[in-house]
């Protein structure tokens, strides 16, 4: 499967195509597309040109990134493997507590 | 240190005017990403894996307590508390967000800052002597040169679109702390068997994917004449650089495939050139080299008693003298190295508070001067002998008293997979993971001196060629892979290192440095470093200490 993930214009931030083609920043409410319906949404994502910076194509599957980007998309979904307190990884533990 | 004067307040100014304009147009709609990215890469701002970075420059590496101060509020202000120093002497921001840009570029303006030429293939920021104004034996203060090449470059028409970037870097000293023989062009300032000073003048050094050390085009230079022949190198590299191919187009390229024609070529461009009026005017080198006039030195024996007590009583103050201290050129001075790479944590970050602290001690101990270092650490450049355990007190405070500069653990690593979106591997949790295996002072000490350097991509940022060992990220099929350098130097002895052989894993390649070492120790002379016992030695025996008996 595929997900569609962008970086968010006003302030780089990573985002992701969830439902209803709206932009989420968490991977887990990210939609997993086929290939083909992908590569469409993708197109209209593009065009939305003042919300997002870039946008692209990754291998995914409900659990996470996956194959060859798996590390590169990983460590986008959650932060710096070096700082924990940083990125997405510590707005999560932040709502936990 | 240098002060704007109006044309360059002016300029600056202007330019932050602009770019505000054009974020503006960019969120609106009007500019497109294609049509924004080389705008915004022209004020140094990227777009990383996780959010934008701005690179901001710190030219020759020289700071005030204030700039420092302000650097620290737009860590706390604008980011997420911290800046990190890179490898040629700037500080970069890892998380700003575009809307705030322009009044990060306003508030650095107000203390004549920018982060102009830090991207793009222009004329960078250029390096120098982090110790410049205060070593032992510098025959002038490299900063003069390098503020006469920062404004003769800084958006020098004919040289803002070069085929590709270009760096500079700028030395007056014998030891090499600027690793001018890997920049574009590297200068030596010397003087001559008659006295007189001038340039060595080497071009097409670099790294990256093709890696070289420079090559002397002129061996004697008369100092006066620097602009005009800077001139005649670039009007070359600029008519013959290769546009086609991005991966060519570096001087390095053109110096490398023939160095005599390339030296031929350039004489015969600077010959004919109107030498009288590209040369800075007398009047416009008096300006500036007031501006690095030294400070206020006290009139001191050379010899401290408050410093001898205090080393004799204070084991690890002694540790970090010996470690961290390097001779002044001033009798009673010290320059004091601040080293960014405390055991265990990401080489070259600082947190606001710790550069607010740096900034106290600066202002209080060392006439509000710091300088960055190309190798990712701070430097006091001039500290009384007599206040030395004062500041190591008020460095230890803030967490900056690691006592490790020039062992194992001071490593250069380049942000990596953690950051970056060019890597294919991490950088930064192999150097965290090589620092704590050389943790212990004394094994570091019996080490000596070692330089480790990681790069997480071919690109170079960590100066893993120039590494005694140098370490390469690389993706094998979606999993990060080490390749190992050996014999590489970026000092005065510069030299590329070479590949060792196949890669090791992430989990391997902590292992494999210690092998390494663990060689070396068995294997050198008395007071032998590994950089020469590896060039007496030869790679073999180090690849079988690396490999074992199956590499053959
Ligand atoms: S060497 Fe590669 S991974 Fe490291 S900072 Fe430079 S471009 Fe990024």
């Amino acid at each position: 499967m595929k997900a569609i993930t962008a970086n968010r214009l006003s302030d780089g931030a990573v985002l992701y195509v969830g439902d209803d083609e709206s932009f989420v920043d968490r991977f887990e409410q990210a939609r997993l597309f086929e290939p083909g319906e992908a590569e469409k949404v993708l197109a209209q994502v593009l065009n939305r040109k003042t919300a997002i910076a870039s946008a692209y194509l990754i291998e995914a599957e409900a659990t996470g990134p996956i194959g060859r980007e798996a590390l590169r998309e990983t460590i986008r979904k959650n932060g710096p493997t070096v700082r924990r307190d940083l990125g997405k990884q510590a707005e999560l533990i932040n709502e936990r507590l | 240190m240098y002060r704007y004067d109006e044309f360059d307040d002016t300029f600056v100014r202007e330019r932050v005017a602009e770019f505000r304009g054009q974020v503006a147009r960019r969120l609106s709609g009007d500019l497109t990403e294609e049509q924004f990215k080389p705008l915004r890469l022209m004020n140094g701002l990227y777009l990383q894996l996780h959010a934008y970075m701005l690179r901001v420059a710190i030219p020759y590496g020289t700071l005030s307590a204030r700039q420092l101060r302000q650097l620290a509020m737009i860590a706390r202000k604008y980011d997420k508390g911290y800046g990190h120093f890179t490898t040629r002497q700037n500080i970069q921001y890892n998380w700003p967000a575009l809307i705030d840009v322009p009044d990060i570029l306003s508030d650095l303006a107000d203390v004549e800052m920018h982060a102009i030429q830090t991207s793009g293939n222009c004329i960078r920021n250029v390096t120098s002597d982090p110790y410049a104004g205060a070593a032992t034996g510098e025959v002038d203060d490299p900063r003069v040169w390098s503020e006469v090449i920062r404004q003769w470059s800084s958006l020098h028409p004919e040289f803002s679109f070069l085929p590709r970037k270009f760096k500079i870097a700028v030395t007056a000293s014998d030891e090499d702390r600027a690793a001018i023989k890997v920049h574009d062009i590297g200068l030596r300032l010397y003087r001559n068997e008659e006295g007189d000073r001038g340039f060595e003048v080497l071009v097409g050094g670099g790294l990256g994917r093709t890696p070289f050390i420079a090559e002397t085009i002129r061996a004697f230079l008369p100092e006066r004449r620097l602009l005009s022949y800077l001139e005649a190198i670039m009007r070359v590299y600029n008519r013959h650089g290769r546009r086609d191919n991005k991966y060519k187009a570096r001087v390095k390229i053109l110096v490398s495939v023939d160095p005599d024609d390339f030296r031929r070529q350039v004489e015969k461009e600077w010959e004919k050139s109107d030498k009288d009026r590209l040369d800075a005017p007398l009047e416009e080198l008096l300006r500036i080299r007031r501006h690095f006039a030294p400070p206020n030195f006290e009139m001191l024996t050379q010899d401290s008693a408050a410093l001898n007590d205090a080393r004799r009583d204070n084991e690890e103050f002694n540790r970090w003298i010996s470690v961290n201290s390097r001779a002044h050129r001033q009798p009673g001075y010290a320059i004091v190295n601040i080293s960014l790479k405390p055991i265990g944590k990401p080489p070259g970050d600082i947190s606001a508070d710790q550069m607010d602290a740096v900034a106290d001690i600066a202002g209080r101990f060392s006439f509000d001067e710091i300088r960055a270092t190309h190798e990712q650490n701070l430097c006091l450049p001039h500290v009384k002998k007599d206040d030395l355990f004062a500041v190591w007190r008020a460095l230890d405070g803030a967490g900056l008293a690691t006592a490790n500069i020039g062992l194992a653990s001071d490593i250069i690593a380049c942000p990596g997979l953690d950051y970056c979106d060019l890597a294919n591997a991490r950088s930064i949790p192999i150097a965290e993971r090589i620092a704590e295996r050389f943790a212990d002072p004394r094994k570091a000490a019996d080490v000596g001196e070692l330089k480790i350097k990681i790069s997480g991509c071919i690109n170079a940022c960590g100066h893993h060629h120039v590494g005694h060992i140098g370490i390469l990220g690389v993706d094998k099929k979606g999993e990060e892979f080490y390749q190992i350098t050996l014999g590489g130097s970026g000092a005065e002895d510069a030299s590329i290192g070479a590949i060792t052989g196949r890669g090791f894993s992430s989990s391997e390649v902590v292992d494999a440095v210690d092998r390494l070492v663990d060689f070396y120790k068995d294997s050198r002379k008395p007071g032998e470093r590994f950089l020469d016992a590896y060039r007496r030695l030869g790679a073999e025996p180090f690849k079988e200490a690396l490999y074992g008996e199956t590499s053959h």
